[in-house]
């Protein structure tokens, strides 16, 4: 999974601030593993990360993560239920077949899961849907033909997700940009990220 | 970056110890010699040593030549060497027969103190355990009291598992290649084909023919081709090999027509010649015993409870023997024990032997891995 994060590193802090000091941290599709170096320095967490894609895999390692090169489309079978304080799925959820399934699956092996996805109800992509096009973004920068992204969904699809499983949202906060966005968030917010636990 | 170089010539040393190393049969073996191979140099505070496990052909002979005129290097002198994944400008690499083997160490070939003759079918089996074991005497020989990494493919992966079950305090790092954490029914089925074709060879006469001229090279060339059909892959015989002829036509008879064919008998021939039957037999053995989890309850994680070494664990795509599948039952096995570890699967056509091989991910990984442990 090629993900572009476009090195959108400012909801680094946020997700920091919902994870405790010493926690053990699940990443999930890791990337260059960035995200856990961070939460390494500034919450002296340990854990692991799991990524597919080769050179993201070599770049995690050379960073000393504990990177595992597994798919978790097939679920997270290698980890017993509650084996993690956070699991995490930074800007990945789009590009998932088993959407469903990973959610619960990192219900099950976390006690508090962390969601951030571009949020597809943002005006921007909006309006380049009225005018014809599929949207492009800084947090969306693919095109039609070539985007990993097979699972977009704006802000309140998720909220109905979360209602609909029983899902529940302890934080939620949507980011444009660098700040944070209250009003109309579903039509002003360009980043979304939950906080959740398993009722 | 600096340009790989071959580690030229090298010598092979001998571990004598007097001390009674006690079996997992419950026979003693009351002194023994480990053939031994070290390239680089151990550094003043000892902390640089790793140590390389063979697999079931395997030896000591790691890496460089006897002498100029030696055809071919050791067996993993594609990894090791001055800035070879494993650098010799920074590593002390230790390799070493395993008993029961036949290249020095103490095995069925070797002469029995006692009798004055070659152990033959006497020689006790020897199992991973009491490898690891026996390495360990050979570490402690050396004035090293932490080896910084214990690394092996197949069989060698299981011996630095077992190093890290059994010396937890002496080892920083296990790099286990291509292995499992016991072999499947599938496997023994294998292995027991290859001894019965050994044993049942009438040049074998039970294990004692180092008196007599002839060899039980029959039956030690069938195992050889059986093992090389499942060390690879049916793609990679494809590839290699297809349908294609040794010559133009059928000729309807039973000589070689394949080229497959000619390439397994050649396999064979030139293993029959080098290798020792009853060693043969023997590692196959200690493949089929190793099972740490035997006995508690078959949980892996409850034997993984003291490791505190950390893991590099890689497996390749086409492998059968020892699937990525069996890989990842070592992963959660460590997981379970918050235990750091790497895992890595590796895109490779060429099957079990691809670990072997010079895959450039796979030496990618290991140089990394190895560069962060200094």
């Amino acid at each position: 999974m090629k993900l572009n994060k476009n090195n959108y590193r400012y909801d680094f802090p946020i997700i920091a601030n919902w994870v405790n000091s010493n926690s053990k941290v699940l990443d999930l599709g890791c990337g260059d593993g960035e995200l856990l170096n961070y939460l390494k320095k500034e919450r002296n967490i340990t854990g692991y990360g799991i990524e597919k894609d080769n050179d993201g895999w070599l770049k995690s390692l050379k960073k000393g993560i504990n990177v595992l090169q597994v798919d978790i489309e097939a679920g997270l079978p290698e980890f017993e239920d509650d084996a993690f304080d956070v699991v995490i799925l930074s800007k990945t959820i789009q590009s998932m077949h088993n959407t469903e399934e990973i959610l619960d699956e990192m219900l099950r092996v976390g006690k508090q899961v962390i969601v951030t996805f571009p949020n597809f109800g943002y005006w921007k992509d909006r309006i380049q849907s009225i005018q014809g096009t599929m949207p492009k973004s800084k947090e969306l920068p693919y095109s039609w033909f070539n985007t990993p992204n097979v699972h977009l969904c704006t802000i309140k699809d998720f909220d109905d997700l979360c209602k609909s499983k029983k899902y529940k949202i302890i934080n939620r906060l949507v980011l444009t940009d660098n700040k944070s966005v209250s009003f109309f968030p579903n039509l002003f917010g360009a980043l979304a990220l939950y906080n959740l636990v398993n009722r | 970056m600096t340009s790989k170089k071959n580690i030229g010539i090298v010598k092979s040393k001998i571990f004598k110890s007097l001390i009674p190393l006690r079996l997992q049969s419950g026979k003693i073996l009351k002194e023994y010699n480990l053939m031994y191979e070290t390239y680089g140099t151990l550094n003043s505070k000892k902390d640089n040593a790793v140590l390389v496990c063979h697999a079931l052909s395997g030896n000591h002979h790691l890496a460089g030549r006897y002498s100029l005129k030696d055809k071919y290097p050791g067996w993993w002198d594609n990894l090791i060497g001055p800035n070879k994944p494993l650098d010799t400008n920074k590593f002390f690499v230790i390799g070493v027969n395993n008993l029961g083997g036949s290249d020095g160490s103490s095995g069925p070939k070797s002469i029995n103190k006692q009798t004055k003759k070659p152990w033959g079918a006497s020689f006790p089996i020897a199992t991973v355990e009491d490898w690891v074991n026996s390495h360990e005497a050979l570490i402690t020989s050396l004035n090293i009291s932490k080896l910084a990494g214990v690394i092996g493919g197949s069989l060698g992966g299981m011996q630095a598992i077992q190093w890290a079950i059994k010396f937890p305090e002496r080892i920083e790092h296990a790099i286990v290649i291509a292995a499992a954490p016991n072999l499947t029914a599938q496997n023994i089925a294998f292995n027991e084909v290859a001894r019965q074709s050994i044993i049942t060879d009438p040049d074998f006469n039970k294990g004692n023919y180092y008196k007599k001229n002839a060899r039980p090279r029959r039956g030690l060339r069938i195992a050889r081709m059986l093992g090389h059909i499942t060390y690879l892959s049916d793609d990679v015989m494809g590839s290699k090999f297809g349908r294609k002829l040794k010559n133009k036509n059928y000729h309807y008879n039973f000589n070689t027509e394949f080229e497959i064919e000619s390439y397994l008998n050649y396999q064979g021939d030139k293993f029959a010649k080098e290798f020792d039957a009853n060693t043969y037999i023997r590692m196959t053995k200690a493949l089929d015993y190793y099972d740490p989890a035997n006995g508690i309850n078959r949980n892996l994680s409850k034997v993984f409870k003291n490791i505190k070494s950390k893991f590099l664990v890689i497996s390749f795509t086409s492998d059968w023997r020892f699937s990525p599948n069996r890989s990842k039952e070592i992963v959660k096995a460590l997981l379970d024990n918050n235990i750091d570890v790497k895992y890595a699967e590796i895109t490779a056509a060429s099957g079990h032997d691809a670990f072997l091989m010079e895959e450039p991910r796979y030496h990618a990984i290991l140089h990394s891995y190895f560069n962060q442990m200094l």
